[in-house]
Protein backbone atom coordinates (compact mmCIF):
# COMPACT_ATOMS: atom_id res chain seq x y z
CA UNK A 1 0.00 0.00 0.00
CA UNK A 2 1.41 3.42 -0.88
CA UNK A 3 2.00 5.71 2.06
CA UNK A 4 0.51 8.69 0.24
CA UNK A 5 -1.87 8.35 -2.68
CA UNK A 6 -3.41 11.40 -4.36
CA UNK A 7 -5.60 11.64 -7.46
CA UNK A 8 -6.46 15.01 -8.95
CA UNK A 9 -5.52 16.90 -5.81
CA UNK A 10 -6.68 20.47 -6.27
CA UNK A 11 -6.82 23.58 -4.15
CA UNK A 12 -7.68 27.15 -5.06
CA UNK A 13 -7.56 30.29 -2.95
CA UNK A 14 -10.15 32.45 -4.66
CA UNK A 15 -8.94 32.85 -8.24
CA UNK A 16 -5.42 31.62 -7.47
CA UNK A 17 -4.92 27.95 -8.17
CA UNK A 18 -2.37 26.62 -5.69
CA UNK A 19 -2.66 22.96 -6.69
CA UNK A 20 -3.87 22.13 -10.15
CA UNK A 21 -5.02 18.54 -9.91
CA UNK A 22 -1.83 16.66 -9.10
CA UNK A 23 -1.42 12.90 -8.93
CA UNK A 24 0.99 11.62 -6.37
CA UNK A 25 2.06 8.25 -5.07
CA UNK A 26 4.70 7.80 -2.40
CA UNK A 27 5.66 4.27 -1.40
CA UNK A 28 6.49 3.35 2.16
CA UNK A 29 10.17 3.59 3.06
CA UNK A 30 10.95 6.25 0.49
CA UNK A 31 12.45 9.68 1.05
CA UNK A 32 10.83 12.12 -1.33
CA UNK A 33 12.21 15.58 -2.00
CA UNK A 34 9.52 18.00 -3.09
CA UNK A 35 11.29 20.86 -4.83
CA UNK A 36 9.78 24.01 -6.26
CA UNK A 37 10.02 27.79 -6.29
CA UNK A 38 8.16 29.92 -3.77
CA UNK A 39 4.43 29.76 -4.31
CA UNK A 40 4.68 26.57 -6.37
CA UNK A 41 2.19 24.74 -4.15
CA UNK A 42 4.57 22.68 -1.98
CA UNK A 43 3.20 23.82 1.34
CA UNK A 44 -0.37 23.59 0.06
CA UNK A 45 0.27 19.98 -0.92
CA UNK A 46 1.82 19.19 2.45
CA UNK A 47 -1.04 20.90 4.31
CA UNK A 48 -3.51 18.74 2.43
CA UNK A 49 -1.50 15.59 3.23
CA UNK A 50 -1.44 16.56 6.91
CA UNK A 51 -5.14 17.36 7.09
CA UNK A 52 -4.45 21.01 7.89
CA UNK A 53 -6.35 22.44 4.95
CA UNK A 54 -9.33 21.32 2.89
CA UNK A 55 -8.80 20.23 -0.74
CA UNK A 56 -10.59 18.78 -3.71
CA UNK A 57 -9.79 15.42 -5.21
CA UNK A 58 -8.89 12.07 -3.72
CA UNK A 59 -6.25 11.74 -1.06
CA UNK A 60 -5.33 8.86 1.21
CA UNK A 61 -2.46 8.99 3.68
CA UNK A 62 -1.68 5.64 5.33
CA UNK A 63 -5.12 4.58 4.17
CA UNK A 64 -6.90 7.45 5.91
CA UNK A 65 -8.63 10.61 4.76
CA UNK A 66 -6.46 13.33 6.36
CA UNK A 67 -9.17 15.99 6.39
CA UNK A 68 -11.71 14.04 8.41
CA UNK A 69 -9.32 11.83 10.40
CA UNK A 70 -6.50 14.22 11.27
CA UNK A 71 -6.29 13.29 14.93
CA UNK A 72 -6.17 9.55 14.16
CA UNK A 73 -3.66 10.10 11.37
CA UNK A 74 -1.34 12.09 13.62
CA UNK A 75 -0.64 8.94 15.66
CA UNK A 76 1.42 7.77 12.68
CA UNK A 77 2.50 11.05 11.11
CA UNK A 78 4.97 13.64 12.34
CA UNK A 79 5.42 17.11 11.03
CA UNK A 80 7.97 19.93 11.29
CA UNK A 81 6.83 23.13 9.61
CA UNK A 82 8.76 25.81 7.81
CA UNK A 83 8.74 28.29 10.65
CA UNK A 84 9.23 27.63 14.31
CA UNK A 85 5.72 26.76 15.44
CA UNK A 86 6.50 25.76 18.98
CA UNK A 87 4.64 28.24 21.18
CA UNK A 88 7.04 30.71 22.73
CA UNK A 89 5.67 30.37 26.27
CA UNK A 90 6.19 26.60 26.36
CA UNK A 91 8.93 25.23 28.62
CA UNK A 92 11.09 22.37 27.36
CA UNK A 93 9.90 20.17 30.25
CA UNK A 94 6.28 21.06 29.48
CA UNK A 95 6.76 20.17 25.82
CA UNK A 96 8.01 16.72 26.88
CA UNK A 97 5.17 16.28 29.38
CA UNK A 98 2.54 17.32 26.88
CA UNK A 99 3.68 15.17 23.98
CA UNK A 100 4.17 12.20 26.33
CA UNK A 101 0.66 12.82 27.65
CA UNK A 102 -1.14 12.92 24.32
CA UNK A 103 0.95 10.77 21.97
CA UNK A 104 0.67 6.99 22.29
CA UNK A 105 3.92 6.36 20.43
CA UNK A 106 6.18 8.88 22.12
CA UNK A 107 9.30 7.49 23.76
CA UNK A 108 10.24 10.07 26.36
CA UNK A 109 13.59 8.48 27.19
CA UNK A 110 14.62 8.80 23.56
CA UNK A 111 13.73 12.49 23.47
CA UNK A 112 15.59 13.11 26.73
CA UNK A 113 18.65 11.32 25.36
CA UNK A 114 18.59 13.46 22.24
CA UNK A 115 18.22 16.66 24.27
CA UNK A 116 21.09 15.61 26.52
CA UNK A 117 23.37 15.96 23.49
CA UNK A 118 22.33 19.60 23.07
CA UNK A 119 22.76 22.69 25.21
CA UNK A 120 18.99 22.96 25.75
CA UNK A 121 17.99 23.28 29.41
CA UNK A 122 14.85 21.58 30.67
CA UNK A 123 13.59 24.72 32.42
CA UNK A 124 14.04 27.06 29.44
CA UNK A 125 11.11 28.53 27.62
CA UNK A 126 11.02 28.32 23.84
CA UNK A 127 11.35 32.10 23.62
CA UNK A 128 14.72 31.88 25.38
CA UNK A 129 16.16 29.39 22.90
CA UNK A 130 17.99 30.27 19.70
CA UNK A 131 16.36 29.39 16.41
CA UNK A 132 18.69 26.43 15.99
CA UNK A 133 17.84 25.15 19.46
CA UNK A 134 14.10 25.41 18.80
CA UNK A 135 14.58 23.24 15.73
CA UNK A 136 16.66 20.80 17.77
CA UNK A 137 13.90 20.65 20.37
CA UNK A 138 11.24 20.04 17.74
CA UNK A 139 13.42 17.39 16.15
CA UNK A 140 13.96 15.73 19.55
CA UNK A 141 10.19 15.55 20.06
CA UNK A 142 9.52 14.25 16.57
CA UNK A 143 12.33 11.70 16.47
CA UNK A 144 11.11 10.14 19.71
CA UNK A 145 7.78 9.39 18.05
CA UNK A 146 7.55 6.04 16.36
CA UNK A 147 5.83 7.39 13.26
CA UNK A 148 5.41 5.92 9.80
CA UNK A 149 5.47 9.20 7.91
CA UNK A 150 7.54 12.27 8.64
CA UNK A 151 6.77 15.50 6.80
CA UNK A 152 9.38 18.27 6.82
CA UNK A 153 8.48 21.64 5.34
CA UNK A 154 11.67 23.70 5.02
CA UNK A 155 12.94 22.27 8.30
CA UNK A 156 16.30 24.03 8.18
CA UNK A 157 15.13 27.46 7.05
CA UNK A 158 17.13 30.19 8.75
CA UNK A 159 19.55 27.80 10.42
CA UNK A 160 23.30 28.12 10.12
CA UNK A 161 25.24 25.53 8.19
CA UNK A 162 26.32 23.61 11.31
CA UNK A 163 22.75 23.04 12.52
CA UNK A 164 21.61 22.17 9.01
CA UNK A 165 24.24 19.48 8.66
CA UNK A 166 23.44 18.10 12.13
CA UNK A 167 19.75 18.08 11.33
CA UNK A 168 20.05 15.83 8.30
CA UNK A 169 22.71 13.64 9.93
CA UNK A 170 20.41 13.01 12.92
CA UNK A 171 17.56 12.34 10.59
CA UNK A 172 19.44 9.69 8.63
CA UNK A 173 21.40 8.08 11.46
CA UNK A 174 18.91 8.14 14.32
CA UNK A 175 15.56 8.15 12.62
CA UNK A 176 15.36 6.71 9.16
CA UNK A 177 15.09 2.92 9.22
CA UNK A 178 13.87 2.06 5.70
CA UNK A 179 10.32 1.35 6.85
CA UNK A 180 9.59 5.01 7.49
CA UNK A 181 8.60 7.43 4.81
CA UNK A 182 9.92 10.99 4.71
CA UNK A 183 8.65 13.86 2.59
CA UNK A 184 10.85 16.94 2.66
CA UNK A 185 10.62 20.32 0.94
CA UNK A 186 13.61 22.61 0.95
CA UNK A 187 15.39 25.32 -0.97
CA UNK A 188 18.75 23.95 0.12
CA UNK A 189 18.54 21.25 -2.54
CA UNK A 190 22.20 20.28 -2.43
CA UNK A 191 21.90 19.32 1.25
CA UNK A 192 19.27 16.67 0.64
CA UNK A 193 20.46 15.30 -2.69
CA UNK A 194 22.37 12.42 -1.11
CA UNK A 195 19.56 11.35 1.20
CA UNK A 196 16.66 11.28 -1.27
CA UNK A 197 15.29 8.17 -2.92
CA UNK A 198 12.76 10.08 -5.01
CA UNK A 199 12.56 13.50 -6.52
CA UNK A 200 9.61 15.64 -7.49
CA UNK A 201 9.59 19.13 -9.01
CA UNK A 202 6.48 21.18 -8.62
CA UNK A 203 5.66 24.51 -10.25
CA UNK A 204 2.44 26.51 -10.62
CA UNK A 205 0.57 23.77 -8.78
CA UNK A 206 1.63 21.06 -11.23
CA UNK A 207 4.19 18.29 -11.03
CA UNK A 208 6.82 18.92 -13.69
CA UNK A 209 9.19 16.10 -12.80
CA UNK A 210 8.67 12.88 -10.89
CA UNK A 211 11.42 10.28 -10.82
CA UNK A 212 13.45 8.07 -8.53
CA UNK A 213 17.02 9.07 -7.78
CA UNK A 214 18.28 6.03 -9.71
CA UNK A 215 16.31 7.17 -12.70
CA UNK A 216 17.61 10.69 -12.16
CA UNK A 217 21.19 9.48 -12.20
CA UNK A 218 20.81 7.34 -15.29
CA UNK A 219 18.63 9.74 -17.21
CA UNK A 220 20.28 13.14 -16.78
CA UNK A 221 23.84 13.82 -17.71
CA UNK A 222 25.81 17.02 -17.70
CA UNK A 223 28.68 17.56 -20.09
CA UNK A 224 31.37 20.21 -19.87
CA UNK A 225 31.74 20.49 -23.62
CA UNK A 226 35.07 21.26 -25.25
CA UNK A 227 34.70 24.45 -27.30
CA UNK A 228 35.21 22.72 -30.63
CA UNK A 229 32.37 20.27 -29.93
CA UNK A 230 29.74 22.83 -28.95
CA UNK A 231 27.85 22.78 -32.27
CA UNK A 232 27.84 18.97 -32.26
CA UNK A 233 26.64 18.94 -28.67
CA UNK A 234 23.88 21.41 -29.42
CA UNK A 235 22.70 19.15 -32.22
CA UNK A 236 21.90 16.51 -29.59
CA UNK A 237 19.21 18.86 -28.23
CA UNK A 238 20.35 19.65 -24.68
CA UNK A 239 17.59 20.69 -22.31
CA UNK A 240 19.75 23.44 -20.89
CA UNK A 241 23.00 25.24 -21.50
CA UNK A 242 25.02 27.47 -19.22
CA UNK A 243 28.43 29.08 -19.27
CA UNK A 244 30.96 28.61 -16.50
CA UNK A 245 34.39 30.23 -16.84
CA UNK A 246 33.87 30.53 -20.56
CA UNK A 247 33.06 26.83 -20.96
CA UNK A 248 29.68 25.54 -21.96
CA UNK A 249 27.93 23.09 -19.69
CA UNK A 250 25.09 21.29 -21.40
CA UNK A 251 22.46 19.18 -19.68
CA UNK A 252 20.99 16.23 -21.53
CA UNK A 253 17.98 14.07 -20.93
CA UNK A 254 18.20 10.43 -22.10
CA UNK A 255 21.22 10.77 -24.32
CA UNK A 256 23.68 7.92 -24.54
CA UNK A 257 26.60 8.37 -22.15
CA UNK A 258 29.23 7.12 -24.65
CA UNK A 259 28.04 9.57 -27.24
CA UNK A 260 28.44 12.43 -24.76
CA UNK A 261 31.85 11.25 -23.51
CA UNK A 262 33.26 12.11 -26.91
CA UNK A 263 32.23 15.75 -26.46
CA UNK A 264 33.78 16.42 -23.07
CA UNK A 265 33.71 15.56 -19.39
CA UNK A 266 30.44 13.79 -18.39
CA UNK A 267 28.97 13.83 -14.89
CA UNK A 268 25.69 13.54 -12.99
CA UNK A 269 24.18 16.98 -12.59
CA UNK A 270 23.16 18.16 -9.17
CA UNK A 271 19.48 18.65 -8.46
CA UNK A 272 19.80 22.42 -8.38
CA UNK A 273 21.11 22.50 -11.96
CA UNK A 274 18.39 20.18 -13.19
CA UNK A 275 15.88 22.31 -11.32
CA UNK A 276 17.04 25.46 -13.10
CA UNK A 277 16.94 23.61 -16.42
CA UNK A 278 13.45 22.22 -15.92
CA UNK A 279 12.01 25.43 -14.47
CA UNK A 280 13.74 27.49 -17.18
CA UNK A 281 11.71 25.63 -19.76
CA UNK A 282 8.51 26.45 -17.94
CA UNK A 283 6.61 29.52 -19.05
CA UNK A 284 6.36 32.34 -16.60
CA UNK A 285 9.39 31.41 -14.51
CA UNK A 286 12.21 33.88 -14.01
CA UNK A 287 15.13 32.48 -15.95
CA UNK A 288 18.66 32.45 -14.66
CA UNK A 289 20.13 31.68 -18.05
CA UNK A 290 18.70 32.38 -21.45
CA UNK A 291 19.31 29.50 -23.82
CA UNK B 1 8.16 1.86 32.19
CA UNK B 2 5.15 -0.09 33.34
CA UNK B 3 3.80 -0.46 29.86
CA UNK B 4 6.62 -2.71 28.77
CA UNK B 5 6.22 -5.26 31.56
CA UNK B 6 2.46 -4.94 31.37
CA UNK B 7 2.49 -5.83 27.71
CA UNK B 8 4.73 -8.81 28.26
CA UNK B 9 2.46 -10.12 30.99
CA UNK B 10 -0.66 -9.53 28.99
CA UNK B 11 0.54 -11.05 25.72
CA UNK B 12 -0.07 -14.72 24.94
CA UNK B 13 2.84 -17.15 25.55
CA UNK B 14 5.38 -17.39 22.76
CA UNK B 15 4.82 -13.86 21.55
CA UNK B 16 6.86 -12.02 24.13
CA UNK B 17 9.74 -11.08 21.84
CA UNK B 18 8.38 -7.67 21.01
CA UNK B 19 10.83 -5.68 18.91
CA UNK B 20 11.90 -2.39 20.41
CA UNK B 21 10.39 -0.40 17.56
CA UNK B 22 6.95 -1.89 18.07
CA UNK B 23 6.41 -0.98 21.71
CA UNK B 24 2.74 -1.03 22.57
CA UNK B 25 1.14 2.42 22.54
CA UNK B 26 1.34 4.11 25.90
CA UNK B 27 -1.97 5.26 27.41
CA UNK B 28 -2.76 8.91 26.77
CA UNK B 29 -4.96 11.51 28.44
CA UNK B 30 -5.54 14.17 25.76
CA UNK B 31 -8.25 16.05 27.70
CA UNK B 32 -6.23 16.23 30.93
CA UNK B 33 -3.09 17.44 29.16
CA UNK B 34 -5.02 19.88 27.00
CA UNK B 35 -6.34 21.54 30.15
CA UNK B 36 -2.87 21.50 31.75
CA UNK B 37 -1.60 23.18 28.58
CA UNK B 38 -4.17 25.98 28.97
CA UNK B 39 -3.05 26.56 32.55
CA UNK B 40 0.59 26.74 31.46
CA UNK B 41 -0.19 29.33 28.85
CA UNK B 42 -2.77 31.36 30.79
CA UNK B 43 -1.47 31.76 34.28
CA UNK B 44 -3.95 34.58 34.85
CA UNK B 45 -6.52 31.81 35.46
CA UNK B 46 -5.15 31.35 38.99
CA UNK B 47 -2.98 34.43 39.45
CA UNK B 48 -5.80 36.95 39.05
CA UNK B 49 -8.08 35.29 41.65
CA UNK B 50 -5.13 35.08 44.06
CA UNK B 51 -4.22 38.74 43.57
CA UNK B 52 -7.83 39.87 43.94
CA UNK B 53 -8.16 37.75 47.09
CA UNK B 54 -5.05 39.42 48.46
CA UNK B 55 -6.45 42.88 47.76
CA UNK B 56 -9.80 41.95 49.34
CA UNK B 57 -8.02 40.65 52.44
CA UNK B 58 -6.01 43.84 52.70
CA UNK B 59 -9.18 45.90 52.42
CA UNK B 60 -10.80 43.68 55.04
CA UNK B 61 -7.82 44.18 57.31
CA UNK B 62 -8.11 47.95 57.04
CA UNK B 63 -11.89 48.30 57.00
CA UNK B 64 -12.97 45.72 59.58
CA UNK B 65 -10.05 44.76 61.78
CA UNK B 66 -8.53 48.24 61.72
CA UNK B 67 -11.84 49.81 62.61
CA UNK B 68 -12.63 47.28 65.33
CA UNK B 69 -9.27 47.72 67.04
CA UNK B 70 -9.80 51.42 67.67
CA UNK B 71 -13.32 50.89 69.03
CA UNK B 72 -13.30 50.65 72.82
CA UNK B 73 -16.84 49.52 73.56
CA UNK B 74 -16.76 45.68 73.45
CA UNK B 75 -20.33 45.32 72.20
CA UNK B 76 -19.78 47.72 69.36
CA UNK B 77 -16.44 46.06 68.59
CA UNK B 78 -18.04 42.63 68.40
CA UNK B 79 -20.77 44.04 66.14
CA UNK B 80 -18.20 45.43 63.69
CA UNK B 81 -16.30 42.15 63.63
CA UNK B 82 -19.48 40.18 63.06
CA UNK B 83 -20.35 42.08 59.88
CA UNK B 84 -20.81 39.79 56.95
CA UNK B 85 -19.07 40.71 53.75
CA UNK B 86 -21.00 39.38 50.82
CA UNK B 87 -18.96 41.78 48.87
CA UNK B 88 -15.80 39.61 49.02
CA UNK B 89 -17.24 36.60 47.21
CA UNK B 90 -19.02 38.82 44.67
CA UNK B 91 -15.77 40.59 43.79
CA UNK B 92 -14.05 37.24 43.29
CA UNK B 93 -16.82 36.05 40.97
CA UNK B 94 -16.64 39.27 38.97
CA UNK B 95 -12.87 38.82 38.65
CA UNK B 96 -13.32 35.23 37.43
CA UNK B 97 -15.93 36.45 34.93
CA UNK B 98 -13.54 39.01 33.47
CA UNK B 99 -10.68 36.50 33.29
CA UNK B 100 -13.03 34.06 31.55
CA UNK B 101 -14.09 36.67 28.98
CA UNK B 102 -10.53 37.61 28.06
CA UNK B 103 -9.43 34.00 28.08
CA UNK B 104 -12.16 33.00 25.61
CA UNK B 105 -11.45 35.93 23.29
CA UNK B 106 -7.85 34.76 22.87
CA UNK B 107 -8.23 30.99 23.21
CA UNK B 108 -8.66 29.99 19.56
CA UNK B 109 -7.29 33.21 18.05
CA UNK B 110 -3.89 33.32 19.76
CA UNK B 111 -2.85 29.86 18.55
CA UNK B 112 -3.54 30.91 14.95
CA UNK B 113 -1.77 34.25 15.33
CA UNK B 114 1.47 32.73 16.66
CA UNK B 115 1.14 29.76 14.25
CA UNK B 116 1.47 27.31 17.15
CA UNK B 117 -1.79 25.76 15.89
CA UNK B 118 0.42 23.90 13.40
CA UNK B 119 2.24 22.29 16.32
CA UNK B 120 -0.93 21.46 18.26
CA UNK B 121 -2.51 20.03 15.13
CA UNK B 122 0.52 17.87 14.46
CA UNK B 123 -0.38 15.82 17.54
CA UNK B 124 -3.17 13.27 17.83
CA UNK B 125 -5.60 15.55 19.67
CA UNK B 126 -8.94 16.16 17.99
CA UNK B 127 -10.41 19.61 17.43
CA UNK B 128 -13.34 18.64 19.66
CA UNK B 129 -11.04 17.74 22.56
CA UNK B 130 -9.20 21.02 22.13
CA UNK B 131 -12.34 23.15 22.02
CA UNK B 132 -13.90 21.32 24.99
CA UNK B 133 -10.68 21.72 26.98
CA UNK B 134 -10.73 25.44 26.26
CA UNK B 135 -14.44 25.71 27.12
CA UNK B 136 -13.81 23.92 30.41
CA UNK B 137 -11.59 26.78 31.58
CA UNK B 138 -14.44 29.31 32.15
CA UNK B 139 -17.06 26.61 32.82
CA UNK B 140 -15.20 24.32 35.24
CA UNK B 141 -11.67 25.41 36.08
CA UNK B 142 -12.30 29.08 36.91
CA UNK B 143 -15.33 28.28 39.14
CA UNK B 144 -13.23 25.65 40.95
CA UNK B 145 -10.33 28.06 41.42
CA UNK B 146 -12.76 30.72 42.64
CA UNK B 147 -14.35 28.29 45.09
CA UNK B 148 -11.04 27.23 46.61
CA UNK B 149 -9.70 30.79 46.83
CA UNK B 150 -12.91 32.21 48.33
CA UNK B 151 -13.17 29.46 50.95
CA UNK B 152 -9.51 29.98 51.86
CA UNK B 153 -10.09 33.73 51.99
CA UNK B 154 -13.08 33.32 54.29
CA UNK B 155 -11.08 31.06 56.58
CA UNK B 156 -8.34 33.68 56.82
CA UNK B 157 -10.98 36.34 57.58
CA UNK B 158 -12.44 34.14 60.29
CA UNK B 159 -9.03 33.68 61.87
CA UNK B 160 -8.39 37.44 61.77
CA UNK B 161 -11.78 38.14 63.34
CA UNK B 162 -11.21 35.60 66.08
CA UNK B 163 -7.75 36.95 66.77
CA UNK B 164 -9.12 40.49 67.07
CA UNK B 165 -11.90 39.33 69.38
CA UNK B 166 -9.63 37.22 71.58
CA UNK B 167 -7.12 40.06 71.89
CA UNK B 168 -9.93 42.22 73.24
CA UNK B 169 -10.82 39.55 75.77
CA UNK B 170 -14.01 38.56 73.98
CA UNK B 171 -14.97 35.04 72.92
CA UNK B 172 -13.89 33.82 69.49
CA UNK B 173 -15.85 34.61 66.35
CA UNK B 174 -18.85 32.56 65.32
CA UNK B 175 -17.73 29.29 63.80
CA UNK B 176 -17.84 28.99 60.05
CA UNK B 177 -21.21 27.74 58.92
CA UNK B 178 -21.34 25.02 56.32
CA UNK B 179 -24.05 26.98 54.58
CA UNK B 180 -21.61 29.48 53.15
CA UNK B 181 -19.52 27.09 51.01
CA UNK B 182 -22.71 25.44 49.76
CA UNK B 183 -24.18 28.81 48.76
CA UNK B 184 -20.90 29.70 47.09
CA UNK B 185 -20.74 26.44 45.15
CA UNK B 186 -24.37 26.80 44.09
CA UNK B 187 -23.77 30.36 42.91
CA UNK B 188 -20.71 29.32 40.92
CA UNK B 189 -22.54 26.47 39.20
CA UNK B 190 -25.49 28.77 38.43
CA UNK B 191 -23.20 31.41 36.96
CA UNK B 192 -21.24 28.93 34.84
CA UNK B 193 -24.36 27.31 33.41
CA UNK B 194 -26.11 30.63 32.84
CA UNK B 195 -23.13 32.28 31.15
CA UNK B 196 -22.13 29.17 29.16
CA UNK B 197 -23.58 30.51 25.85
CA UNK B 198 -21.71 33.77 26.40
CA UNK B 199 -18.33 32.03 26.76
CA UNK B 200 -19.16 29.68 23.88
CA UNK B 201 -20.01 32.64 21.66
CA UNK B 202 -16.66 34.27 22.46
CA UNK B 203 -14.85 31.00 21.68
CA UNK B 204 -16.66 30.81 18.36
CA UNK B 205 -15.69 34.36 17.40
CA UNK B 206 -12.16 33.63 18.60
CA UNK B 207 -11.98 30.63 16.28
CA UNK B 208 -13.23 32.63 13.33
CA UNK B 209 -11.95 36.23 13.45
CA UNK B 210 -8.73 37.18 11.71
CA UNK B 211 -8.30 40.28 13.86
CA UNK B 212 -10.14 42.42 16.42
CA UNK B 213 -11.84 39.48 18.14
CA UNK B 214 -13.45 41.70 20.78
CA UNK B 215 -15.02 44.00 18.18
CA UNK B 216 -16.37 41.07 16.17
CA UNK B 217 -17.82 39.59 19.35
CA UNK B 218 -19.58 42.85 20.24
CA UNK B 219 -20.69 43.83 16.76
CA UNK B 220 -23.63 41.45 16.14
CA UNK B 221 -25.44 42.16 19.44
CA UNK B 222 -24.93 45.91 19.08
CA UNK B 223 -25.99 45.99 15.42
CA UNK B 224 -29.08 43.87 16.06
CA UNK B 225 -30.10 45.99 19.05
CA UNK B 226 -29.68 49.26 17.16
CA UNK B 227 -31.43 47.90 14.09
CA UNK B 228 -34.38 46.70 16.15
CA UNK B 229 -34.64 50.03 17.94
CA UNK B 230 -34.54 52.06 14.72
CA UNK B 231 -36.70 49.77 12.58
CA UNK B 232 -39.40 48.73 15.08
CA UNK B 233 -38.75 51.00 18.04
CA UNK B 234 -38.62 47.94 20.30
CA UNK B 235 -35.82 46.51 22.40
CA UNK B 236 -36.58 42.82 22.76
CA UNK B 237 -33.07 41.85 21.72
CA UNK B 238 -31.51 44.23 24.22
CA UNK B 239 -33.63 42.84 27.05
CA UNK B 240 -32.73 39.31 25.94
CA UNK B 241 -29.03 40.18 26.25
CA UNK B 242 -29.64 41.74 29.66
CA UNK B 243 -31.52 38.63 30.74
CA UNK B 244 -28.59 36.50 29.59
CA UNK B 245 -26.14 38.59 31.59
CA UNK B 246 -28.06 39.01 34.85
CA UNK B 247 -31.21 36.84 34.61
CA UNK B 248 -29.65 34.08 36.70
CA UNK B 249 -30.29 36.15 39.85
CA UNK B 250 -34.06 36.01 39.67
CA UNK B 251 -34.15 32.42 38.38
CA UNK B 252 -31.78 30.92 40.93
CA UNK B 253 -32.30 33.00 44.10
CA UNK B 254 -35.43 34.00 46.00
CA UNK B 255 -36.05 37.71 45.60
CA UNK B 256 -33.28 37.97 43.02
CA UNK B 257 -30.67 37.62 45.74
CA UNK B 258 -30.89 41.30 46.64
CA UNK B 259 -29.19 42.25 49.89
CA UNK B 260 -26.97 39.18 49.92
CA UNK B 261 -27.64 35.49 50.40
CA UNK B 262 -27.25 34.20 53.93
CA UNK B 263 -29.39 31.12 54.02
CA UNK B 264 -29.95 28.01 51.97
CA UNK B 265 -33.64 28.86 51.95
CA UNK B 266 -32.90 31.69 49.52
CA UNK B 267 -31.68 29.21 46.89
CA UNK B 268 -34.26 28.12 44.34
CA UNK B 269 -32.60 25.33 42.36
CA UNK B 270 -35.94 23.91 41.23
CA UNK B 271 -36.93 27.21 39.73
CA UNK B 272 -33.51 27.60 38.10
CA UNK B 273 -33.52 24.13 36.56
CA UNK B 274 -37.01 24.62 35.19
CA UNK B 275 -36.24 28.03 33.65
CA UNK B 276 -36.45 27.74 29.85
CA UNK B 277 -33.76 30.43 29.67
CA UNK B 278 -31.23 27.99 31.16
CA UNK B 279 -31.89 25.21 28.65
CA UNK B 280 -32.17 27.50 25.64
CA UNK B 281 -28.86 29.04 26.67
CA UNK B 282 -27.20 25.63 27.02
CA UNK B 283 -28.49 24.60 23.59
CA UNK B 284 -26.94 27.74 22.12
CA UNK B 285 -23.71 27.04 23.99
CA UNK B 286 -23.52 23.52 22.52
CA UNK B 287 -24.20 24.86 19.01
CA UNK B 288 -21.54 27.56 19.34
CA UNK B 289 -18.97 25.06 20.60
CA UNK B 290 -19.68 22.65 17.74
CA UNK B 291 -19.34 25.52 15.28
CA UNK B 292 -16.05 26.54 16.90
CA UNK B 293 -14.80 22.94 16.57
CA UNK B 294 -15.61 22.93 12.89
CA UNK B 295 -14.06 26.37 12.46
CA UNK B 296 -10.81 25.24 14.08
CA UNK B 297 -10.51 22.50 11.49
CA UNK B 298 -10.92 24.95 8.60
CA UNK B 299 -8.98 27.94 9.84
CA UNK B 300 -5.33 28.25 8.95
CA UNK B 301 -2.68 30.32 10.72
CA UNK B 302 -3.19 34.04 10.23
Amino acid sequence: MPCIEARGLRKAYGATVALDGIDLSVEEGHILGLIGPNGAGKTTALNAILGLAPYQGELKVLGRDPWTERDQLMRDVCFIADVAVLPRWLRVSQALDYVAGVHPRFDRAKAEAFLAKTAIKRASKVRELSKGMVTQLHLALVMAIDARLLVLDEPTLGLDILYRKQFYDSLLNDYYDRSRTIVVTTHQVEEVQHILTDLMFINHGRIVLDCSMEEFESRYLEVMVNPEHVPAARALKPMHERQVFGRSILLFDRVDRRELAALGEVRTPNIADLFVAVMGNQPGTPQGVAV
Amino acid sequence: MNTQSGATLGSPPGSNEIPAAALPPTPTRPMYWSIRRELWENRSIYIVPLVVAGVVLLAFLIATIGRAIVIVDPVEKAAVLAERNHFAAAVMMAAAFIVGIFYCLDALYGERRDRSILFWKSLPVSDLTTVLAKASIPLVILPLVTFVVVVAMQLVMLLLRSAALLMSGLSAATPLSLEQPVILLYSLVVLALWHAPLYAWLLLVSSWARRAVFLWAMLPPVVISVFEKVAFNTSYFQSMINYRLTGFAREAFAGGGHGGIDSLTQLTPGNFLSAPGLWIGLAFAAAFLLAATRMRRYREPI
